[in-house]
């Protein structure tokens, strides 16, 4: 995709936004006049209200009981607490060893991507090897394969290894991202020079030694940003988890998912899980939600 | 004597040698063999079941031949869930294009904290899909649901979000809606801030206004980036499922099947029936939809920005109107 005079290290522009945009921004002075209008600002505003809305509506609920569900009012009651620690206690729902699968299963998705996508990544970016250019594209087409295609022979197989209702079974089939190496490859093609690897070899550097110094090192902005992607993904992922995931041993999203199955449901309970089980990815937001936005767009220029 | 010194040399030659030609298959290998594995042998393995009726206990199946496809086409709730799943995804893409461009414009302009904003887009991002469905099944309860309290309030009409079809897809939508428009807004703003300005300065100088420069600019430079969005949401919205599995404690898609999916079909058919045969035949009916549909996209994306001109289209018009000023 070659948009305009965009540079070639577009990601990179991105990564650290500031320096081309405030370039742009002069330039957009001379055209559009200065600062946009206040309704941009009630627009974005409506935008964050919109975004925001939900999590307060949540916690409304969260924090009331059955009587406070029609009409929640404006302001929280003080029943979240104990409402937290009835989805905490719940025999049905496993609260606990739902918190932990999801935090061990993620990381462990995530660093697997990461170096499994950064080494394939380097390897189809810089090095040139017989079939390296149609692995690549065999790899993007099944981007778009959807993952219900799998279950079935996934199921039988970890049934097969008695592997259902243990975390491993939604882990093994999440260490791989065909999206990651797309990624990766795509990052390392313009990160790095081809003249410093040449520099490298030529100075009787192996192939490894090269990958370690060159490569991981320009690798590591995309790879914080594959971590985040994979991480997000791996903890809100639900279809695989639920059809192979029991009450005994869940991840969050299934736990979630057990609280509302009863067939009298207190959405108050619920939806105070569902505050407790959003958290860990808020406080994730506030430190690296700076770093998505980057990814994102990143990931937009190169299409 | 002599020959062995030559020969040490090769051999390190040699080594580096090797060390360049298998070190990128090395490189590869721990990607290429997991995914042979959960990636590739799972998509075979699904066509092979679903010509079989598969036997739970034996673990194995019998040929059957094309018998568990016309079984799935002759299901009513196959043809329910597809409408369904088409329905759900048109109140879903449509709207969330449309907004997403409104708001990527509005990221574009010089605003005042930039990135505040840009954050503020994303954050629905971040929440797992089915505590979106959760939040808003409760937002659209029938009877407790603040919707519906207003409107009573209001004076008027409760609405029917959970036993009328197309209400139910409108509240599924809205969740979809909710967690993507701001991620594909990021994308579309990217995707904006990489158009070269002079275009607008020269348009400007032109004397055309903002909305003829985004309509001649802005959206005909789009084009790539919006055919990735609707691509990308074409295979994401046709396997729509956490959303409709929390709608109501159920999961089942409403008693009249009002928002029965074919992502949730197929969870019934493969670990409500356990028929896995029917299930796998369901997947790659699927995957042929998505194909399918994703293909009619990128030609129904292309042919509507087409008008307008690819880039090199907007450069020569831009081009001759520059000379024109002059």
């Amino acid at each position: 995709m070659s948009i305009g005079t965009n540079p070639p290290l577009a990601i990179v522009e991105e990564g650290i936004p500031n320096a081309a945009a405030r370039k742009r921004g002069a330039r957009t002075i001379r055209i559009r006049g200065s600062r946009p209008s206040m309704w941009v600002y009630v627009a974005l505003g409506v935008v964050f209200v919109a975004s925001a809305f939900p999590f307060y509506f949540s916690f409304l609920i969260g924090s009331g009981d059955a009587s406070t569900l029609r009409d929640p009012g404006f302001f929280p009651a003080g029943n979240f607490i104990a409402n937290a620690l009835k989805v905490m206690s719940d025999p049905a729902v496993n609260f606990w060893a739902a918190l932990w699968n999801s935090i061990y299963s993620s990381v462990l998705i995530a660093v697997a991507v990461v170096v499994s996508s950064t080494l394939a990544g380097w390897a189809f970016a810089k090095l040139k090897f017989a079939g390296g250019n149609g692995l690549l594209v065999f790899v993007v087409a099944t981007m778009a394969v959807p993952l219900q295609l799998g279950v079935v022979p996934l199921y039988i197989l970890f049934a097969q290894l008695g592997w259902t209702g243990q975390i491993g079974a939604i882990i093994i089939p999440a260490l791989t991202s065909a999206f990651g190496v797309f990624w990766m490859t795509q990052y390392l093609r313009q990160a790095v020079p081809d003249e410093l690897i040449e520099a490298a070899r030529v100075d009787g550097a192996t192939m490894i030694r090269t990958f370690w110094t060159v490569g991981v090192v320009a690798a590591r902005p995309a790879a914080a940003m594959l971590f985040l992607f994979t991480f997000v993904t791996a903890w809100n992922n639900f279809f695989w988890p639920f059809i192979v995931l029991d009450r005994q041993n869940p991840t969050l999203p299934v736990a979630l998912s057990l609280l509302q199955s009863n067939y009298f449901v207190d959405y108050s309970i619920v939806l105070a899980g569902v505050i407790l089980a959003t958290i860990p990815l808020l406080l994730l937001f506030v430190f690296a939600g700076k770093q998505l936005v980057s990814g994102i767009m990143a990931g937009a220029v190169k299409g | 004597m002599t020959t062995t010194q030559p020969r040490v040399i090769s051999f390190s030659q040699r080594l580096s040698k090797w060390d360049l030609k298998f070190s990128p298959y090395l490189y590869i290998s721990p990607f290429f063999i997991l995914f042979a594995i959960v990636g590739v042998f799972p998509i075979i393995f699904t066509a092979v079941i679903s010509f079989m009726d598969w036997d739970l206990v034996r673990n194995s199946g019998t040929f059957v031949g094309f018998d568990q496809y016309i079984w799935i086409l002759e299901q009513p709730h196959f043809w329910t869930a597809l409408r369904n799943t088409f329905s759900i995804f048109l109140l879903s893409t449509v709207p969330q294009l449309v907004l997403a461009i409104f708001i990527a414009t509005m990221l574009d302009r010089h605003i005042r904290a930039k990135t505040f904003w840009r954050m503020s887009t994303l954050l629905p991002y971040v929440v797992a899909p089915v505590a979106v469905g959760l939040i808003f099944t409760v937002i659209f309860a029938d009877k407790f649901g603040i919707v519906n309290t207003n409107l009573e309030a209001l004076g008027l009409q409760p609405i029917p979000w959970h036993t009328d079809p197309f209400w139910s897809h409108v509240a599924i939508a809205t969740m979809v809606n909710y967690r993507w428009t701001g991620y594909n807004a990021l994308i579309l703003l990217a995707a904006m801030q990489a158009i070269n300005r002079d275009y607008y300065e020269a348009a400007a100088i032109d004397g055309a206004g903002i909305f003829r420069q985004f309509w001649s600019i802005t959206l005909p430079s789009l084009r790539p980036t919006l055919i990735f969005v609707v691509i990308t949401s074409t295979i994401g919205g046709l396997q729509i499922f956490d959303e409709p599995r929390v709608f109501d404690q159920f999961g089942r898609g409403g008693a009249g099947q009002q928002w029965l999916t074919i992502s949730l079909y197929l969870y019934d058919i493969g670990w409500g029936q356990w028929n896995f045969g029917r299930a796998a035949a369901m997947a790659w009916i699927l995957f042929l939809i998505i194909v399918t549909i994703g293909l009619i996209n990128l030609a129904v994306t292309r042919t509507l920005l087409r008008t307008e001109g690819s880039r090199s289209g907007v450069e020569k018009s831009t081009r001759r109107k520059k000379v024109g000023a002059r």
